[in-house]
């Protein structure tokens, strides 16, 4: 992937700077490969495209209360199923007269929040067993590759019923479960690269210094798998969105009042016929969001990860 | 998977075990994972806040009725010794019996599962059959309108909640034009009518000869195996299209094309036989998850299959039942990817 | 190149046209004309054993495939149970002692005459059993040791003999229950295996002498029944009856709307609305038993406090339930009798009054209480149950809503483990006994007692007087003053029990025009399908 579409001639002196072939340092290096990589990434319009749609969403999370024109909670018995731009209900309620609207914006905050914590436990888990098998080998290696692959044997949405039936429903054990089901392949993929690197002159060399295997793995190893990783998480989160919209349809993910997408859907899926709007709504705004994310992980992975490089 | 890695490889053998390591190497690894699997679902199903026993008593079962049943299913006996029970009573290929319906679990299975099999095959035959010349003509036309195309069907297949498009499907394909028949696997009084052979009424009906119920499975089918066969078109055609990529790149098809071979013959002739396997694995392994991955379809289709099955007896605590239903599908799941492991040994040019 | 392109285009929407092209053939718009096609939800059938079912969708198929000593018309509920198998009776002078004169010339499906021994076998059968249902007997004194004795065929008679005096009709509606059907002697002790006396054959197989027989049950999917030709009462019209689990009120409503089958009888409100005065689909409103209700722990420190209990029962927006979200589907309904039953009362004291609440709550001195209600997961009681949280939030009691699936819910309630309920119970038997002697009968309130079948144990509530006077109510032999003690006994529990009962349910069945004569049994007994025509 090339920059060269850009124009070359009157760079800012901190841009000549960010696009040197010559460093001064490791750490202008860093910086300079990032900038290119933002280059790049940035001539992609569908991946920014998701950017953006994700930040917005992250906005309107961070900022639902000033934005959502109504309590999310607050009940209208004698309004209830009102149409797509009824008055005062842009998106209409729902069968308790709840703005839909209202519901939606806060949603994000319950999507976003969900994504965040299995995003930080399920790679970090796969990582951890990934890179301590590749690195110490031999049994500890069969074992839990074994573990592994008895995780990637379940069916996945059962083995996440099974948890939150057994811990009890709820946002945090949705999480728990969900994270559950998608720590195995990251664990593999750390432990292919691991095996690419343990034998690397690069870790001989640092061996040789002393360091031990903590540190070995901890600072040398993990920070060459973090970018197979942030692609495979990204491509990773409409899977986990639509994962933990599934278990809100169910009724094993976040519970009523709360205005989780998928439950929402569930509750609407009752009117579809004569109110299609109140599961129709909920729905794409699940569509949007993993959309983003995929569009996203597109373009990150042309960028951090260029040999499966998709366009 | 990689579940049968070979470190012994390269070392001199006589031939007999060459041939048979590998193989028992197999079946171990199989075995294993098989009794890992159960043991997870076998702890969870223990420590399920559910009751079991209200499954067979009632809601309004006296103490005594209560407690004659608690004894008959054997709870009163530490979890470890439930479970050597429950592991030598399967080598026996006795699944135990349902709790929610006193009837084999064996026999439930052998009735759900043609209808998840059913669907799961049709459905990974519609991504096949589209999935396949989509992926192939994207790489081909790589950056033209119809590798966009290829893209975006893809990337709106990866980010739909299935639940919600087969929700919507239903509404306007039954609903609203009536184009398809409804929920279920046949109209109500199809039901039963051609004798059951296989389980799956496609096949059933076919060797009946009876047309009208065929054609009435067909209607019903449609939309749930379209839905599952858009997955799997969007998984297959994206990988299709990038392991043609890097055939398209090689020397050999840039040689062939210096040749001034045609066109056609250098896709389907060179580059497309030599992902072959690779599409094979691909293949299987999309089938494997539309077997073990179609609880939601199955739901809102009201398709009476394994996902639906295990799903209701897991929140049952028909704990019977969900085991025998995991142990099916997670040995489908595992030689499917056993079989895709060996293709690619056997066959990759690479990896021999 | 464009070759190869014309050839994938091709290929592709080859496909599509050729899978469009196949359903596009008309699909059928009726079902045959002597054939009953029902969508139900079935799925809590866990057997057809009529000494083990316990569940509603089973007592359905259960009315239809076997006789009982007494039963009621379809088509005359009011008239009360009446002569069905029994073709008369006597009672003896001390008034334990019920003869009945078996019906001659009747037959079971596999051709052997009913007879005196096979009632006999019948009702033995549930006492010796002793599964959940064999309390509806066995509270008359029955047990396996003396049934020899009490319950015995002779000739052409059976007689049964009950520890006490029980007002005839009390012991004759208990014998209309499921448990009081008859079965084949010959043909279960047949496929008798290991001393079960048939259970295990008898819960996926019939041996009746009903209007129908069974066919198949496939769990969760379908029940199947075949008319029984030579039904004492004349063949039914309907030669075949489908019921077939659908879950959704959306699909049955399409499938009703289509054609597809005859009955839907699980039409949420507004699906009833949008089928309403549609060309060729009637609705039909029938009161059942069911009563919604939610309860208190009385474990709970706060809750068990009077005033609390009072305040609660205030903040309840009743009538907004009944006319959104219920609407058409359940009516108010304040007592633990349901409608037409002996001694119920219409008394409605309580109405959403969040002030009245507030005030109660302050003189308990309680504040910021925050307590856990357990839902099952069907979709009016979660709504009920977010309504509620709205409400109480009014008056500053904060409810967090736990939603289960009825297994888990259920087990948490047994357990004594919930703050709070949010119910619904059927009577069992159409005598006011069955919701007395579980709402306000408690003898022992202990936690050893695991008096688990009783609603007053899970709520940990000693009923006080209410235990005995509900005693003495189900001996009462005389009419008026058993009607008059049921009355008192649901007034005071009214006023001081931490039962909030709420709601009776109206059940809403969407019906093809055509299809005449189905009655689901009111409030006191299943549906029947033999008197159907179309």
């Amino acid at each position: 992937m090339s920059v060269s579409g850009l124009p070359s001639g009157n760079h800012p002196k901190w841009r000549s700077w960010l696009l040197t072939d010559t460093p001064t340092s490791r750490h202008h290096a860093r910086i300079a490969s990032l900038y290119q990589g933002w280059l790049s990434f940035r001539s992609n319009p569908m991946a920014m495209f998701g950017l953006v749609i994700l930040l917005m969403m992250g906005l309107i999370a961070v900022f639902a209360p000033l934005l959502a024109p109504h309590d999310p909670f607050v009940q209208d018995l004698s309004n209830r199923l009102a149409p797509l731009g009824a008055d005062d209900h842009l998106l209409g309620t729902d069968s308790l007269g709840r703005d839909i609207l209202s519901r939606l914006i806060y949603g994000a905050r319950i999507t976003l929040y969900i994504v965040i914590l299995v995003a930080l436990i399920a790679p970090v888990a796969g990582l951890f067993v990934g890179t301590v098998a590749g690195y110490a080998g031999g049994w500890i290696d069969t074992i839990l590759m074994r573990i592994t692959d008895i995780f990637l044997a379940f069916p996945r949405l059962v083995l996440a019923l099974a948890f939150v039936a057994a811990l009890g429903a709820g946002i945090e054990n949705a999480v728990i479960a969900i994270s559950l089901t998608a720590w195995p392949p990251y664990a593999r993929i750390a432990r292919a690269e691991t095996l690419t690197i343990r034998k690397s002159d690069y870790i001989s060399a640092v061996k040789l210094q002393g360091a031990g295997p903590f540190r070995i793995i901890t600072r040398h190893i993990w920070p060459l798998c973090i970018s197979s990783l942030i692609v495979r998480v990204t491509l990773d989160m409409a899977g986990i969105i639509l994962a933990a919209a599934g278990l809100g349809f169910l009724g094993l993910g976040a519970q009523p009042p709360s205005p989780e997408w998928g439950a929402m859907i569930s509750e609407g899926r009752k009117f579809i016929l004569d109110h299609w709007w109140v599961a129709t709504v909920p729905g794409l705004a699940i569509f949007l969001v993993s959309l983003a994310f995929n569009l996203l992980g597109d373009g990150l992975r042309d960028v951090l990860d260029p040999k499966d490089s998709g366009s | 998977m990689t579940v049968a890695t070979d470190p012994e490889r390269g070392r001199r053998k006589s031939p007999l075990s060459k041939a048979l390591l590998p193989v028992l190497r197999t079946v171990g690894t199989i075995v294993a994972t098989m009794i890992g699997l159960l043991f997870v679902t076998f702890i969870i199903g223990r420590v399920m806040p559910i009751d079991p026993v209200i499954s067979v008593v009632g809601e309004r079962a006296s103490k005594e009725a209560y407690e004659a049943a608690y004894r008959a299913m054997g709870l009163d006996q530490p979890v470890i010794v439930q479970f050597f029970y429950y592991i030598g009573d399967i080598l026996q290929g006795d699944f135990g019996q349902s709790l929610l319906n006193a009837r084999p679990v064996a026999e439930d299975i052998r009735r759900v599962f043609p209808a998840t099999l059913e669907l799961a095959t049709l459905g990974t035959f519609i991504g096949v059959l589209i999935g396949v010349p989509l992926g192939v003509l994207a790489a081909v036309r790589r950056g033209s309108w119809i590798d966009q195309i290829a893209r975006f069907v893809a990337l709106i297949g990866y980010s739909m909640p299935i639940f919600w498009l087969g929700l919507v499907g239903l509404l306007i394909f039954y609903g609203i034009l009536g184009w398809v028949g409804g929920p279920g696997r046949v109209g109500i009084f199809y039901v039963d009518i051609v004798p059951s052979v296989t389980g799956m009424i496609l096949v059933d009906s076919l060797l009946d000869g009876n047309w009208t119920v065929l054609k009435d499975a067909m209607s019903h089918i449609i939309l749930p195996a379209s839905l599952l066969g858009y997955y799997s078109l969007a998984y297959i055609s994206r990988m299709t299209r990038s392991f043609m990529l890097e055939q398209l790149s090689s020397e050999y098809v840039i040689t062939a094309r210096v040749k001034g071979l045609p066109e056609w013959t250098v896709i389907w002739r060179h580059a497309f036989r030599n992902i072959k396997v690779q599409l094979i694995t691909v293949i299987a392994l999309s089938y494997a998850g539309l077997l073990e991955g179609s609880v939601l379809t199955e739901i809102i289709f009201a398709w009476p299959g394994i996902g639906s099955y295990i799903t209701t007896a897991l929140l049952s605590a028909d704990m019977n039942a969900v085991l025998g239903g995991t142990v099916v599908v997670g040995l489908v799941f595992v030689c499917l990817n056993v079989f895709s492991d060996l293709m690619y040994k056997f066959f990759d040019p690479r990896a021999r | 190149m464009k070759k190869l392109q014309k050839f994938a285009l091709s290929a592709v929407f080859g496909v599509f046209i050729g899978t469009m092209a196949i359903p596009a053939t008309p699909v059928v718009a009726e079902t045959p004309a002597d054939m009953l096609v029902i969508a139900n939800r079935i799925d809590d059938i866990t057997t057809l054993d009529p000494a083990e079912s316990f569940e509603f969708a089973g007592s359905d198929v259960i009315r239809n495939v076997y006789g009982r000593l007494v039963n009621f018309d379809p088509l005359n509920l009011d008239k009360g149970y009446e002569a069905d198998l029994a073709e008369s009776w006597t009672v003896s002078e001390d008034g334990r002692t019920i003869t009945f004169n078996i019906r001659e010339g009747v037959n079971f499906h596999s051709g052997n005459p009913v007879t005196a021994e096979d009632v006999e076998f019948s009702l033995r059968r549930v006492v010796t059993l002793a599964k959940t249902p064999s309390f509806i007997l066995t509270q008359f004194g029955f047990t396996p040791e003396n049934i020899t004795e009490t319950i015995v065929a002779d000739g052409n008679t059976l007689k049964i003999t009950t520890d006490k005096k029980y007002a005839t009709s009390f012991v004759l509606n208990c014998l209309t229950a499921t448990v009081g059907a008859i079965v084949d002697k010959k043909l279960v002790m047949e496929n008798e295996k290991d001393g079960d006396l048939g259970n295990e054959w008898l819960k996926t197989n019939s041996a009746g002498s009903g209007a129908y027989k069974v066919v198949s049950w496939k769990p969760s999917e379908s029940v199947t029944l075949q008319s029984n030709e030579d039904f004492y009462l004349g063949a039914p019209a309907m030669k075949r009856v489908i019921v077939r689990h659908i879950q959704e009120s959306a699909t049955q409503r399409l499938l009703l709307e289509k054609g597809d089958i005859d009955v839907a009888r699980n039409l949420n409100p507004e699906d009833v609305a949008g089928v309403t005065g549609k060309e060729g689909i009637s609705i039909d409103s029938e009161l059942r038993g069911r009563l919604m209700y939610i309860s208190l722990n009385q474990n709970h420190p706060e809750l068990s406090k009077p005033k609390v209990v009072e305040a609660i029962k205030y903040l309840i927006d009743y009538k907004g339930m009944q006319d959104s979200f219920l609407n058409g589907q359940y009516r108010i309904h304040q007592s633990f009798l349901p409608k037409t039953y002996l001694g119920a009362i219409d008394d409605q004291p309580y109405t959403l009054d969040v002030e009245k609440a507030k005030a109660l709550l302050k003189e308990a001195g309680v504040e910021n209480l925050e307590v856990e209600a357990g839902v099952r997961e069907a979709q009016e009681r979660v709504e009920i149950a977010q309504s509620l949280q709205n409400t109480f939030a009014q008056a500053g009691i904060k409810l967090n809503i736990t939603i289960g699936t009825g297994k888990q819910t259920l087990t948490r309630y047994r357990a004594r483990d919930l703050d709070v309920y949010v119910g619904a119970w059927g009577p069992d038997y159409p005598d006011p006994q069955t919701n007395a002697g579980t709402f306000a009968y408690n003898p022992d309130n202990s936690e050893e007692a695991k008096a688990t079948g009783l609603l007053a144990w899970r709520n940990a509530w000693d009923p006080g007087d209410l235990t005995a006077k509900t005693e003495a109510a189900v001996i009462e032999g005389d009419r008026d003053v058993r009607k008059k003690m049921y009355e008192d006994i649901q007034r005071e529990f009214q006023a001081r029990a931490p039962f909030a009962i709420m709601f009776q349910k109206d059940e809403q069945t969407g019906r093809r025009s055509n299809v005449k004569n189905l009655n689901l049994g009111g409030a006191i007994t299943a549906v029947a399908y033999w008197p159907v025509t179309k």
